[in-house]
Formats: C-alpha cells, structure tokens, sequence
C-alpha cells in the first residue's frame, strides 16, 4: 500500500477558533490544497466564524495571555503580566500581521478570495450562526453556504477525503 | 535526473519533470511540456510563462497571490490557465524549478 496509489483529493477542514494562528492555520492548509489540485472546504464554527464575519474578519488577534508559545522579539518569553495591558495584544496581533505579509501571506478577506478563486469553497456552521444571532448578510462575499454538520459530512462523502479539525 | 526529447530537442529534466536548467528553455519545449500536462499553450499562456520566468530568473520567490496581482492573470484565470495544480504546472512548462512557495 504506497501513500502515492493514494493521494489525497479532498480536505475538509473545521476550523472553530478565532486567533490568528489558528484561523490562518486553516487558510493556509486551504489554499494549499487547492494550488495542489485537492479539493478543499473550510467550515467555520464556533468563534471561528469571527473570519468570515465582515466587521470582525479584519480584527483577528493573538493571545497574549494564556499564550506559553509568545516571544519578545529578542526571544524571550513574553511576560503575560505584560499581555494584560491595553493596547498590547492589538499591537502584537499588528506585528504579526506585518510579518505575514513579508512572506506574502494575505489578509483573511483576501486569503478567502484566493482559496474561493481556486475552486476553494467557505461554509459558516448553521448551529453557531443562530447562536451568535448572524445573517448571511453579515459574512463575507466568499462564504458559499450556511449548513449544518450533516451537510458538511455530505460534501466530505468520496475516498481520498480528510477531515481536518483546527 | 535524466535527459528528454521535447521539440527535438534533449533537456535534463528532475526525476518529476522540471527542467534543470532553465537556458534550456524555448516556446517549441514549452508547448511540448505542455501538451504531456493536457495543455495547449495560448498567448496568455505564454504571457504569464514569460511572466514567471522572469521573477524567477531574478531570484524573486513566486506565490500564486504575486501572479494574481501581476496585471498579466487573476487568479481565477490563472487557475482555469493552468487547471489541478497551476503553480506547479506553470513552473514546469515555464522551464523552472519547482515552487516551494507554501502560499
């Protein structure tokens, strides 16, 4: 049984967080598969829906409390004391998002647009919209559908599919 | 590594088909190249192989969002240019290296 008699040709990924790592955790591995010629779905639940909801899509943060992996930039942990104050995790949320876009990495509304263009499709979780009072309205352009997890276990059906949980 | 015919004429190819060097390059080994992928190469084909050649000659890393902010192709277009894996594909019939690029 070799791995390439097998390949991989479709991803499904839930993704039910609001952080940047996190929600660019599964951006990243969405688009990837697309530019592999894999078929992807991204289903956004929970506060992850906060990435395709249009005001807040834009204001994703990192944790600076509760976050053991965070560094100064000299590489020192960061003090969580420090993570408390106002303002700090914008500015760090910022210096993150200034990194990303060295390496070329999109802002989410475009990131979105770029896995959509590719064939990529974007779900938001029915039971989390009527949770958190949203409308299709107020998603993102590039959000194809609201569904239920019954549906998204629909469109993972066929062999070669993985279901990627972030 | 390994030598092939495209065109008449002989290249050194990687073990997954991109030429090694990419001097070695010509619109006739191109067409070829892309005929093996199911393509048949269109002037917009070539703009955005020209396109990509060039960034890379340069030593500039590709990603799909550069090529897609080139002026030459969106990336929807880019995507229908060179259906399944376009930056792979491209790379490819343009004479380059394989991307590493992860976005």
């Amino acid at each position: 049984m070799e791995a390439k008699n097998h390949p991989i040709k479709k991803v499904m990924i839930i993704c039910a967080k609001a952080n940047i790592e996190d929600v660019y955790a599964a951006l990243v591995m969405a688009n990837g598969a697309v530019m592999e010629g894999i078929e992807a779905k991204v289903f956004f639940t929970f506060f992850g829906l906060d990435a395709i909801t249009k005001n807040r899509m834009k204001k994703l943060h990192t944790a600076t409390v509760g976050n053991p992996g965070l560094r100064m930039p000299g590489g020192l942990p960061f003090p969580t004391i420090l993570g408390m104050l106002p303002g700090v995790e914008a500015g760090v949320s910022a210096m993150m998002k200034k990194q990303m876009e060295r390496l070329d990495i999109p802002p989410v509304d475009e990131f979105l647009e770029l896995i959509t263009a590719g064939g990529g499709e974007i779900y938001a979780c029915k039971l989390a919209v009527e949770m958190f009072g949203l409308k299709k309205e107020d998603f993102s352009e590039h959000v194809k559908d609201i569904i239920t997890i019954g549906q998204f276990y629909e469109l993972a059906a066929g062999e070669g599919t993985q279901i990627i949980f972030v | 590594m390994a030598e092939k015919m495209y065109a008449g004429k002989s290249v050194s190819v990687t073990d997954e088909g991109y030429l090694t060097d990419p001097t070695q390059w010509t619109r006739e080994v191109a067409i070829a190249i892309a005929k093996e992928e199911g393509i048949e190469l269109t002037d917009k084909h070539f703009a955005v192989l020209e396109y990509i050649r060039e960034k890379t000659l340069k030593g500039e890393a590709l990603t799909i969002r550069s090529i897609g902010k080139s002026g030459i192709v969106d990336t929807k277009d880019f995507y229908q240019l060179f259906p399944g894996a376009p930056l792979k594909k491209a790379s490819r019939i343009a004479g380059i290296p394989k991307p590493t690029s992860c976005v």
